[in-house]
Order: C-alpha cells, then sequence, then structure tokens
C-alpha cells in the first residue's frame, strides 16, 4: 500500500490482504447504526397500524382500519355529497334555462370542462378544435345541431353506435358510389370537382368537369345535402359549401369520401356520465363559440 | 477426440436451428433461429481448424485474462448502442415525428424502448459485471478461473443472448414484461449461460489460494445466484409452438404482477444494486490505494441488504390490484432498506475519503467518488418514493424515470467506466492510459448529463404529479392528460441533451481506451497468480 493512513494505526485491519486490498477495523458509524434501529421501529409499528401481516386465511388490518380502497370511496363520496345540491338541480331544470342562472351556469361549465378533458379530449382535442374525423367543436358549422337540445342528444345516445341502449343514437349513412359500384369512376372525379366549386375559395381539379358533376349532383346527393349543398342537420349531412371539412377536401379525399363513403362513430355516454355530467358537458360544448 | 464430439454436436445444432428456422411460425423467430444457426455453424467451422493441432494446457499460474479483455470491450461497444438507443427514444418523446412512418413496427418507441433498456442494463451492465468479476475473482482469489474455456462459453453464450433478444424485440417478440421482455427459447438459452457462469465462479472460488473470500466476491456471488433465481421463476411460461416465439405465462392477473415486479425490483437490487456494489469493493480501493473503510460495515450490510431486498417489490404495485397487506410489506422493507444500502455508500466514501488529495489529480477518483454519490442519493430517494403517499405523486410520472437514471447512469455507468478505465492499461499491459484529460471531459459531459437528465425528470414528475391531480374549487379536474404532456416538452428536450452529452462522454471513453492499446508505452505483464500475503 503507497501510503499508510493514519487511521490503520488507530483502529488496526482485519489482517488479510487480497490483491493489495486490506480492509480496517473500523465499528458500525454509531448514527448508522442508530437510524437503522428507527427505520426498524418505524417499520413495526406501521406494520402494526396498517393492513400487513398475511395469514391463513387473511392479513392483519392494521388498527388504523385503513384501506386504500376504502380511502377512495370516502373521498369520491365526500365530494358528491357536496355537490349533490348543484347536480339535482343542473339535472332538473330546463336545459335552455341554465345559461340563464349565473350560479348554475358556472358550476355546469367548470364541470363540463373537467368532463370534456377526461372523455371528449381524445377524439376532438383538448381545445375541442377536432382532427381529421373528429368534427371541430368551436365553429357553428354543427352536423347534427348547434341547439343546446341537439347537443345534449348527441352526446348522451351518440352518433352510428351500436352500445346505446335506447338505441336512438344518431344514425345516417351515405351510400359508398364507388365500391357499391352507384356511380363510374369517371362520374365521381365529376361530381367532385363539382363539389370543389361550391366551397368559397377552392378550385375544382378540373374545370371542365363541373358541368357534368353538377348533374351527377343533382341525381345522387342532393337527397341528402340538398340542392345548393348546404347540407341537413336531420342526416347529420355535412354542408359541402363551407370550405370546412370533416374529412379533407383536396382531390384525393373527396375522392375516398364519395368512392368509400365514411362512417364517423362516437359513443353513446349515457351509460358512463351522470345526467348531470352530460348536462354540464353539454353546456359547456355549447358554449364554445358555435351554440345555437 | 472430445473436438469430434464436440463437432457432431455443433453440427446437429445448426440442422435443428435450421429446421426450426424452415417451419417458423413468425419473423422474429425464424430469424431468431437462423441467428442460432450461424452461430453454430461460426463455432463449429472454429472448433475444425482447430481439430489436429496439439492441445496446449492452459498454464494454471497465470490468470485468464483474454475473456476479460473481450468483456472489457462488449461493455464499452454495447454501452455505446445502449446511450445512442437511449439518445433516441429520449428525443422520440420530445418530437414524435421521429416515429417515421417507414419505420413502423420496427423503429418506433414502442419498440426501442425495451431494446434501450436491455442494452443498457443487460449488454452493457451485464458485460461489465461478467468481465469484473472474473478480473476481480482470479486477483483475489490468487487463481485462474475454473472451467478452461467455459469462460468463453459464458462470453459468447452471452452475447448471442444479447443478438438474439435485441432482434427479437424489433421484430415483435416480447413477452410484455419489463426488463424479462425474451420469449421462451431465448429465456432458456440465458438459463444455461447463467449456470455456466455461476460454474466458473464458484469453482475459482473453491480453487482460491487466499483464505478468506473477499467481500466484493460474496456480492458477485449473491448476484449471480439471486439473477438465476429471478431469471427462472419469472419466466414460467409455456410456448404456444415449438416453432413460434409466443409463449403463455404461467401465472395470470395479480399475482403474474406480483412475480413481475418482485423479479423487476430484484433486478434492481442483484443485478444494479449487488454486483455493482461488487465491482465497487474492488476497484474503489485499488484506485484510491486505500484499505476498505470499515471490514465490519461491510459484512453487516451485506446480509442486510441481501435479506431485505427481496421483499421490496410490491412498492412497485402501490394502489393497484395488489392487496393493501402486500403493499404495506414491501413499503416498510424499503423503508428498512435505506440503510443497508448506504452502507455500500458509507464504505465507498469513507475508503475515498483518505484520498481526496488524489480527487484534483485522478479523475477516475472523482468518477467513483460521484458514482458512490448517485448511489446513496437513489437509494435515499427510493426508500422516500416506496411511501405510499409519496408514491401516489409520483408512480406514472417522471420522477420514477429520473430515479432510474440518477441510479443508472450515476451509479451503474459512473463505477463502470471508473473500472474500464482501471483495466484497460492493466489487461493490455500498457504503463498508463493514453490521456487523462480526456477522462476529465469524460467525467464533465457524463456528469452534467447526468444532472441536466435528473433534474429535468424531477421537475416535470413532479409537475405532471401536481398537474393530474389539480382540481378546482368544486373538486372538478383542472387538466387533460395531452395538457401535462404538452407542459413537459421543454423539460424532454433538457433531458435529451443530457443524454447527448452522456453519449458523448462514453464515446471519447472508447476512444481513450483504444488509444491506450494502440499507443501508450507497454509494460511488463503482471498476471502471475500469487496470493497477497
Ligand atoms: C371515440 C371518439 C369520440 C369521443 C370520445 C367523443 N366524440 Fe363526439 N364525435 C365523434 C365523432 C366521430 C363525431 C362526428 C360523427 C359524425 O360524423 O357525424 C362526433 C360528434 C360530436 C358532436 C356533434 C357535432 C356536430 O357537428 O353536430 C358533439 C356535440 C360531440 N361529438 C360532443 C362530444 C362530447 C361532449 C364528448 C365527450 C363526452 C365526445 N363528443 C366524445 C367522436 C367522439
Ligand atoms: C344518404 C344520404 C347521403 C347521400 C345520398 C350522400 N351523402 Fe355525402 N354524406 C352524408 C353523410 C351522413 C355524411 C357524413 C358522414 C360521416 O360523418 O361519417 C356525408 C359526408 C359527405 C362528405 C364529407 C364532408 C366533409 O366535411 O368531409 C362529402 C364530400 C360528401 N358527403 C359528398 C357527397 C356526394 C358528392 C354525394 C353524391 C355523390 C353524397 N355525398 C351523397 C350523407 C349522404
Ligand atoms: C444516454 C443515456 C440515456 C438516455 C438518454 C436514456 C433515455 C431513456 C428514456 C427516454 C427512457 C424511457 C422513459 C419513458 O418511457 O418515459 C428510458 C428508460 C429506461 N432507461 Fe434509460 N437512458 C439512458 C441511459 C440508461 C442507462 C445507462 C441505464 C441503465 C444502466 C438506463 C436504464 C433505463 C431503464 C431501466 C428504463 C426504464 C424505466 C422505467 O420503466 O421506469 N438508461 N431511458
Ligand atoms: C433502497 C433502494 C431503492 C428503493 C427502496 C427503490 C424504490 C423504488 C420505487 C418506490 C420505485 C417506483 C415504483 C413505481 O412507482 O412504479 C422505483 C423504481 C425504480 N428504481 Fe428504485 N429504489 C432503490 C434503488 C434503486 C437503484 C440503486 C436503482 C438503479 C440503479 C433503481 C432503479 C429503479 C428502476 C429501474 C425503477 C423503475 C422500475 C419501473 O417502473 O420500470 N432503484 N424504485
Amino acid at each position: 500500500m503507497a501510503k499508510q493512513p493514519n487511521k490503520k494505526q488507530e483502529v488496526g485491519t482485519t489482517g488479510h490482504s487480497w490483491d493489495g486490498i486490506e480492509e480496517l477495523n473500523n465499528p458500525l458509524p454509531r448514527w448508522w447504526l442508530w437510524t437503522f434501529y428507527i427505520c426498524i421501529v418505524y417499520a413495526i409499528g406501521y406494520s402494526i397500524a396498517y393492513p400487513a401481516w398475511p395469514g391463513i386465511n387473511k392479513a392483519t388490518a392494521g388498527f388504523l382500519g385503513f384501506s386504500t380502497r376504502g380511502q377512495v370511496a370516502e373521498e369520491i363520496a365526500a365530494v358528491e355529497t357536496k355537490l349533490a345540491p348543484m347536480n339535482d338541480k343542473l339535472a332538473s331544470v330546463e336545459l335552455a334555462s341554465i345559461s340563464g342562472d349565473a350560479e348554475l351556469n358556472g358550476f355546469a361549465q367548470s364541470a363540463g370542462a373537467a368532463v370534456f378533458k377526461t372523455w371528449c379530449a381524445q377524439c376532438h382535442g383538448d381545445g375541442a378544435a377536432g382532427a381529421k374525423g373528429y368534427p371541430n367543436l368551436l365553429d357553428d358549422d354543427w352536423l347534427w345541431g348547434g341547439a343546446i337540445e341537439d347537443i345534449h342528444f348527441t352526446i348522451t345516445h351518440g352518433i352510428r353506435n351500436e352500445d346505446d341502449p335506447e338505441g336512438e343514437a344518431r344514425y345516417s349513412e351515405m351510400p359508398a358510389f364507388g365500391r357499391d359500384e352507384i356511380l363510374e369512376k369517371e362520374e365521381i372525379a365529376q361530381v367532385v370537382s363539382y363539389v370543389m366549386s361550391l366551397a368559397p375559395g377552392s378550385t375544382p381539379a378540373d374545370a371542365s368537369m363541373v358541368e357534368a358533376g353538377a348533374v351527377v349532383y343533382e341525381d345522387n346527393c342532393a337527397a341528402c345535402h340538398m340542392e345548393d349543398g348546404t347540407g341537413d342537420r336531420m342526416q347529420g349531412a355535412p354542408n359541402l359549401t363551407d370550405a370546412i371539412w370533416l374529412y379533407g377536401g383536396d382531390y384525393d379525399a373527396l375522392m375516398e369520401t364519395v368512392t368509400n363513403a365514411r362512417y364517423g362513430v362516437m359513443p353513446n355516454w349515457n351509460t358512463r356520465l351522470s345526467e348531470a355530467e352530460i348536462r354540464a358537458v353539454a353546456t359547456y360544448v355549447h358554449s364554445l363559440g358555435g351554440g345555437e | 477426440m472430445s473436438n469430434y464430439i464436440k463437432l457432431i454436436v455443433l453440427g446437429l445444432v445448426a440442422l435443428m436451428a435450421l429446421i426450426a428456422a424452415g417451419n417458423a411460425r413468425d419473423l422474429a423467430y425464424q430469424v431468431n433461429a437462423l441467428t442460432a444457426a450461424l452461430a453454430a455453424v461460426a463455432y463449429f467451422l472454429y472448433t475444425l481448424r482447430r481439430t489436429g493441432e496439439p492441445v496446449v494446457a492452459a498454464d494454471q499460474t497465470q490468470y485468464m485474462d483474454g475473456v476479460v479483455r473481450a468483456g472489457v470491450i462488449a461493455t464499452a461497444l454495447w454501452g455505446v448502442v445502449g446511450f445512442l438507443v437511449g439518445v433516441i427514444i429520449a428525443f422520440q418523446l420530445a418530437f414524435p415525428q421521429l416515429n417515421f412512418d417507414w419505420a413502423q413496427g420496427y423503429a418506433n418507441f414502442g419498440r426501442l424502448r425495451p431494446l434501450h433498456t436491455s442494452a443498457v442494463i443487460f449488454a452493457f451492465g451485464g458485460n461489465a459485471l461478467i468481465g469484473t468479476s472474473f478480473y476481480v475473482v482470479q486477483r483475489t482469489s490468487a487463481a485462474r478461473l475454473w472451467g478452461g474455456n467455459l469462460a468463453w462459453f459464458v462470453f459468447w453464450g452471452y452475447q448471442l443472448f444479447i443478438v438474439l433478444a435485441a432482434t427479437g424485440y424489433l421484430l415483435g417478440a416480447t413477452q410484455s414484461k419489463e426488463y424479462a421482455e425474451p420469449e421462451w427459447y431465448v429465456d432458456l438459452w440465458l438459463t444455461v449461460i447463467w449456470l455456466s457462469y455461476l460454474a466458473v465462479f464458484i469453482g475459482t472460488l473453491v480453487k482460491r489460494k487466499e483464505k478468506h473470500i473477499y467481500v466484493a466476491n460474496w456480492f458477485y456471488l449473491s448476484f449471480i445466484i439471486t439473477v438465476a433465481m429471478l431469471h427462472v421463476v419469472n419466466n414460467l411460461s409455456i410456448p404456444v409452438s415449438v416453432f413460434g416465439s409466443k409463449s403463455v405465462q404461467v401465472f395470470s392477473g395479480v399475482q403474474d404482477a406480483m412475480t413481475q415486479w418482485w423479479y423487476g425490483h430484484n433486478a434492481v437490487g442483484f443485478f444494479l444494486t449487488a454486483g455493482f456494489l461488487g465491482m465497487m469493493y474492488y476497484f474503489v480501493p485499488k484506485q484510491a490505494e486505500r484499505p476498505v473503510y470499515s471490514y465490519k460495515l461491510s459484512i453487516i450490510h451485506f446480509w442486510a441488504l441481501i435479506f431485505i431486498y427481496i421483499w421490496a417489490g410490491p412498492h412497485h404495485l402501490h394502489y393497484t390490484a395488489l392487496p393493501d397487506w402486500a403493499s404495506t410489506l414491501g413499503m416498510v422493507f424499503s423503508i428498512v432498506l435505506w440503510m443497508p444500502s448506504w452502507g455500500g455508500m458509507i464504505n465507498g466514501l469513507m475508503t475515498l475519503s483518505g484520498a481526496w488529495d488524489k480527487l484534483r489529480t485522478d479523475p477516475i477518483i472523482r468518477m467513483m467518488v460521484i458514482s458512490v454519490g448517485f448511489y446513496g442519493m437513489s437509494t435515499f430517494e427510493g426508500p422516500m418514493m416506496s411511501i405510499r403517499a409519496v408514491n401516489s405523486l409520483s408512480h406514472y410520472t417522471d420522477w420514477t424515470i429520473g430515479h432510474v437514471h440518477s441510479g443508472a447512469l450515476g451509479w451503474n455507468g459512473m463505477i463502470t467506466f471508473g473500472a474500464l478505465y482501471f483495466l484497460v492499461p492493466k489487461l493490455w499491459n500498457r504503463e498508463r492510459l493514453y490521456s487523462l484529460s480526456l477522462v476529465s471531459w469524460h467525467f464533465w459531459l457524463a456528469t452534467i448529463g447526468i444532472i441536466l437528465y435528473a433534474a429535468s425528470m424531477w421537475v416535470t414528475g413532479i409537475m405532471e404529479g401536481l398537474m393530474w391531480r389539480e382540481v378546482d374549487a368544486n373538486g372538478f379536474l383542472v387538466n387533460s392528460f395531452a395538457d401535462t404532456v404538452a407542459a413537459k416538452f421543454p423539460m424532454y428536450v433538457v433531458r435529451g441533451t443530457g443524454g447527448l452529452l452522456f453519449l458523448s462522454g462514453a464515446i471519447i471513453m472508447c476512444y481513450n481506451l483504444y488509444m491506450t492499446v494502440k499507443r501508450s508505452p507497454a509494460v511488463e505483464a503482471t498476471n502471475v497468480t500469487v496470493p497477497a500475503e
């Protein structure tokens, strides 16, 4: 060993050496030992107070009567009791009157925002601005209606799902004009060009097809999207004249829509959320900017 | 004669592997089988070329250092690979666009994450442990490794295990158990390797010429034995087909979860802690040229550590389907584990404490100090995080990730770097390292990298934990999950940058070690097996 440490003379080594490594005979540090003991005592105390030691049939329950499930249940119950009066009121008043009652409205807004962040943001986006296939809920372009009653109905029963126990999910289906051979490819290209000419600011891929497309449209599409292309909320058929696209307004996206059709599904929430929660989130969505 | 038997066996193995590849039911299995066939053929050819040559008996008065050299090289290279994948996934979390469309199903985050964890723990850490344990057990026993070329079999077999596991992950073969992802046939192979490793280690201890077994070897031995047990129990599964990679776990539900985290926690406890403590107990006193601070402490904390670690697993499953009693026990055993863990830190630091003057001149000592310091920090943090109330904040957050990496980068990384710097001049008979100032560079890059990594994860971890539970006056949630993801973005970039620094340090190390072998002045070999006294 290169340097003889002072300590070595005081406490000595164990007398062995391995490849030049020796070990000093220092005692256990006091503070270390005491902290170790304290931890052990704490552990024993804690395991008496809380559920801990397994027996043959069940484990000791601990004298504090603690259980993690019990703790959660208690917390939920406490919040529910506290909110019960407001929730009851929210669930029973006329839907349209909520926004007039400042206190109730404030409550519904914050409750609705929380529901939205938990249950709706995955599809409609954190800020409700939507994504491809999932409508933007901030604008006034509604597929199924933007009055508070419409929104409430949409959320309660959902859209094109088979899970709504009341079977009231909003339903409609655009035909798959290409896949089901209702229209020729040529005709689809024509009607797509026509649709592209409807929205302000967009230009058809092929202007020469627009005229023929108008005829195809008249025969095949107007029943749902209306003569002027402004859509039909009864059938959730989108407005095609407003440059707001659920699935995209470029040539390829439109060809895909008309050839294979789309089938947007939204879950029903009546089996997952309480009436008060559904009303709260409806109020919240209604207030986002496009409510009617 | 034995060579002919070997050739026949290898030929059969290669043939069976090819048959398996031909009948494979999935791509991962097929590629794995072909890899195994290739390995068998390579070994076959190697044996064939040496058949007929006279067999030279190994010189028992010399240490077997070739396999340690191989271990050192493998450690350094796998380290760089593992850190690189770590940096990639860190940036994938910050910029999801890096999950390229063309790489879906192979190099997206989900496939690369287990590649990272296995590469750093098993390939980098495992090779470091195997290599250093072979070195340490020989020097402190004054005996050549037992079993002749069995040590080489362990080394190459382990590399094959790593390659099989890694390619399997990329192609989608996984048991979905963290740190135990490899599928059944890879597990079986590792079992064979590991038992051979155990045999080499114990065999060497048995033929030792020193009277007592040095403390580093207790730690190594406990690591080898416990990992064997953990590995076998947690991987009990039944293959769906012998020609496919998929298997079904024997345990299910919460029993499976508990087995997994009994394994997972002890992988930390015995792989990343006990094994590395073995490393510390040899390389720290050697580098500091100081005696170990307290023999008594080393005994007490060794037994306390291995007795208590085994019970602490349930702290990974607080607030889950696990019964409360198990969770309580996991918590209290973790708290009792605090001091036994710190016993190692105290012994390390106090051993170094007589060498403080070296801190200024020797960057390797500095690495060791930082390493032991981070070990102490993460083993304080761990018991704290296992307290139920704290865990309800930290669980599922980046705080856990910060904890992991302050242990992994700080403790495991730094002590391994220190050991490699110590070993390379010795193993290649060089007078000294090529450049100490490059070691200093490595030290600073790694240290700053760790600090950036750990600090950013503490910030995001606690922030996201608080955001998840933030409610307004009426008890309604304030933040959505996506809000917390968005808020973490800047810290993710900081973490990635920290990782990049750490990786650069490791690359500098590789260069320095390479140049040491190439350029440093040679000295006479010192690998003769003489007892110390
Ligand atoms: C699984 C995805 C999904 C989730 C979750 C979801 N939605 Fe929807 N939602 C949709 C889709 C898809 C549509 C459009 C369906 C269509 O094409 O008609 C839609 C439509 C709507 C509409 C009608 C928009 C209009 O223009 O008429 C409202 C209102 C709405 N969602 C509210 C909600 C609320 C509130 C929640 C949470 C409680 C929610 N959604 C959760 C997918 C989802
Ligand atoms: C039976 C009623 C019906 C008919 C007929 C119909 N559609 Fe539709 N269309 C719908 C519905 C409903 C949707 C919304 C589908 C969804 O959201 O899943 C829709 C969606 C669309 C969209 C997507 C709008 C967007 O914002 O992305 C386009 C474009 C469209 N239709 C064009 C046409 C054209 C062109 C025709 C005639 C060839 C046609 N539709 C015929 C009901 C109809
Ligand atoms: C350059 C250095 C490194 C970087 C950038 C890095 C980065 C990462 C990232 C991004 C993750 C995923 C975190 C998540 O899912 O949120 C991760 C996980 C992990 N890394 Fe690393 N890592 C590095 C080095 C290491 C080392 C050296 C080790 C071990 C010796 C290690 C062990 C782990 C483990 C165990 C996990 C899983 C943690 C968990 O599931 O809780 N890493 N790493
Ligand atoms: C006394 C020592 C330690 C205790 C009591 C401890 C405790 C804990 C706790 C409570 C968690 C969080 C579990 C969760 O919420 O999911 C955890 C995670 C983890 N710790 Fe430790 N820790 C200790 C030391 C270490 C050390 C030294 C390392 C590494 C070198 C380490 C590596 C890990 C890893 C990899 C995880 C992540 C596991 C996962 O979720 O994938 N721990 N530890």
